[in-house]
């Protein structure tokens, strides 16, 4: 059992899940309540990751933040190391690839939100920051718990995207995926099922805690 | 007190119309869908901004396009009631009018709502969910959050029309009994004309984003040209009467200036002044008082105008004591009885045509919480 790749991998989780949870609260209700020019691009920009096979999105992100490019070049004068192969990168790119199921599920919840609620909100003197944590977030909140909970499971899953832009260094980009994928290449098959077995077990609680959770908001909201 | 609109648009449909509604005056804005009248009130809130408009409350502008002023709609004073009650799901009724009571103290929040919510008899349902509340309390509560606001322009949009009659009844009263306590300009927006009759003091007749009248209700509703964007069968008038006698046959007496009438059971005890909507074309006129004839009611009058139509129908005022009471009637039938002003004739109205709906009490007897 690889204790630092499991570990990796749910700190890379959680990171993702942090910066994305602001993204997924902003962008979601932008594209829920708003209509601008170029919209429709927009949404198709952020379900790409959904449609690209994780090699070619790989391919690309290596190339658009590698040492050349001007994002590698920038944090390499800035941290004195390369952001591909390091665990930041990794970062970058999980956020990127995981904005499909951060903003999707945010954007329907706040679209359910009838317009007269928000309406009200305003009308009853509510600023808008106060509108949207006092208003509208506790009733999106079910869709960007989903989106959560679906970018955190989905991170800990991937693996064609970390192995092009982080390779396999241990303690650095090595996640429990690549950690599994490495024990079958040398046929220790039982070190890889306890490791699966563990990934499979972390999911499940996951999901079932946040169902769990949702549920109890739900079941307040129609009390 | 006082809100001054004025507006100009090409789209989303063409509008030009100026108003104004005084401290307390309740001004319905009347006219067929897409006239522009839900278009106005959205101005007025600040949830819409047509090219050129002004509109100020309290003296304060809220819109003025040419100066460029727009006050987002929280920080205007503006007290709204949806149609469809737009109340927050997730909190209580009293956390629902505690939201617009931002400017208390915290503490002091809650404490206002349930006093609030006691004002639209709404006395300990204050920790129920929305969910938990049938419509006509839903809009209690909605009602009681628009008040919470301490609005300098109280805005009804067409907040009677999600509920069934009965609870419409009830809500008219509620609405007419909270009338002498509010001191801000009310607007109500309905396409129901017997509601804009029974409920407001000035109506404003909106067709294709122009204004066709604006007048008192009386004068309005005795135009003709209002009449034609409302549609003619709404030419009503309203009759003050007293409750005096509930009789045994399930009719009740009303007095009226006019004369007794006998109008289908009317709650309120006797002595409660009510008002009566009396339709046009549920009256007829008779030049001789009739014998033998099973309407109940017959009041002697006479014609003042006699006013033609668009089509084969003409409007009849009569003069019955110092009211007015109107009869629409063919223009055939008024030629048959040489109807001429000055002319004395008997209009006759049929008890069971007063629909219930139609008659509200007295805005000076509406302490009870309405009829019913």
């Amino acid at each position: 059992m690889d204790w630092q790749a499991l570990w990796l991998s749910l700190s890379l989780a959680a990171w993702t899940v942090a910066i994305l949870l602001p993204v997924s609260i902003l962008f979601g209700r932008l594209l829920a309540t708003r209509t601008f020019r170029g919209k429709g691009v927009l949404e198709g920009l952020v379900m790409l990751p959904l449609v690209l096979p994780p090699t070619v999105f790989g391919f690309y992100l290596l190339v658009t933040l590698g040492r050349n490019s001007p994002i590698g070049a920038a944090w390499q004068g800035l941290f004195g190391h390369q952001l591909v192969f390091s665990f930041e990168g990794l970062v970058v790119a999980s956020v990127i690839f995981n904005l499909p199921f951060a903003i999707q599920p945010a954007q329907r919840a706040f679209e359910a939100i009838p317009t007269s609620l928000r309406e009200a909100a305003a009308a009853s003197g509510l600023r808008p920051l106060s509108a949207l944590l006092r208003i509208e977030l506790p009733l999106a909140w079910p869709g960007v718990m989903t989106a959560m909970v679906l970018t955190f499971a989905h991170t800990l899953g991937e693996f064609g995207i970390v192995l092009m832009v982080g390779g396999a260094i241990p303690g650095e980009t090595k996640t429990i995926a690549i950690a599994i994928y490495d024990r079958v290449q040398a046929f220790n098959m039982r070190s890889a099922a306890t490791m699966s077995s563990v990934l499979v077990a972390i999911s499940l609680f996951t999901i079932a805690a946040t169902f769990a959770l949702s549920a109890r908001m739900g079941r307040k909201l129609d009390r | 007190m006082t809100l001054r609109v004025t507006l100009r648009a090409k789209a989303p449909i063409p509008l030009d119309l100026t108003f104004a509604v005084g401290p307390g005056e309740l001004l319905a804005l009347v006219g067929p869908s897409g006239s522009g009248k839900t278009t106005t009130l959205r101005t007025i809130a600040g949830f819409w901004r047509p090219e050129t408009a002004r509109v100020e409350a309290a003296g304060i502008r809220w819109l003025d396009t040419e100066a460029g002023v727009c006050l987002p709609t929280h920080r205007r004073r503006v007290g709204l009631v949806f149609q469809d009650y737009a109340l927050f799901p997730h909190l209580t009724a009293a956390q629902n009018v505690a939201t617009s009571l931002g400017d208390l103290p915290r503490r002091a929040r809650l404490r206002e709502a349930e006093h609030l919510l006691q004002r639209v008899h709404l006395n300990g349902l204050g920790h129920r969910r929305p969910a938990d509340l049938s419509g006509g309390q839903k809009q209690r509560v909605a009602l009681a959050r628009a008040l919470a606001r301490r609005p300098d322009v109280l805005l009804l949009d067409e907040p009677f029309s999600a509920v069934d009659r009965a609870t419409r009844e009830r809500l008219y009263g509620e609405i007419i009994a909270l009338r002498s306590d509010l001191e801000m300009p009310v607007v109500l927006v309905t396409h129901d004309v017997n509601e804009a009759q029974l409920l407001a003091d000035r109506m404003l007749v909106i067709d294709r984003g122009r204004v066709v009248r604006d007048g008192t209700t009386a004068e309005v509703m005795a135009d003709a040209d209002a009449l034609r964007a409302m549609g003619i069968r709404e030419a009503a008038v309203m009759l003050p009467a007293m409750v005096a006698e509930h009789l045994d046959d399930g009719l009740t007496r009303l007095d009226a200036a006019t004369g007794p009438l006998f109008l289908p059971r009317i709650d309120g005890a006797p002595g409660t002044g009510v008002r009566v909507r009396i339709m046009a074309h549920d009256v007829i006129l008779s030049r001789a008082r009739p014998q033998g004839l099973s309407a109940q009611n017959i009041l002697g009058g006479t014609v003042t105008r006699i006013v033609p139509g668009a089509g084969p129908g003409v409007l009849v005022h009569v003069a019955v004591g110092e009211h007015e009471i109107l009869a629409r009637i063919t223009r055939r039938a008024a030629a048959d009885l040489g109807l001429q002003p000055g002319d004395p004739v008997h209009a006759i109205l049929k008890s069971m045509s007063v629909a219930r709906d139609h008659v509200a009490r007295a805005a000076d007897d509406a302490g009870g919480g309405g009829l019913g």
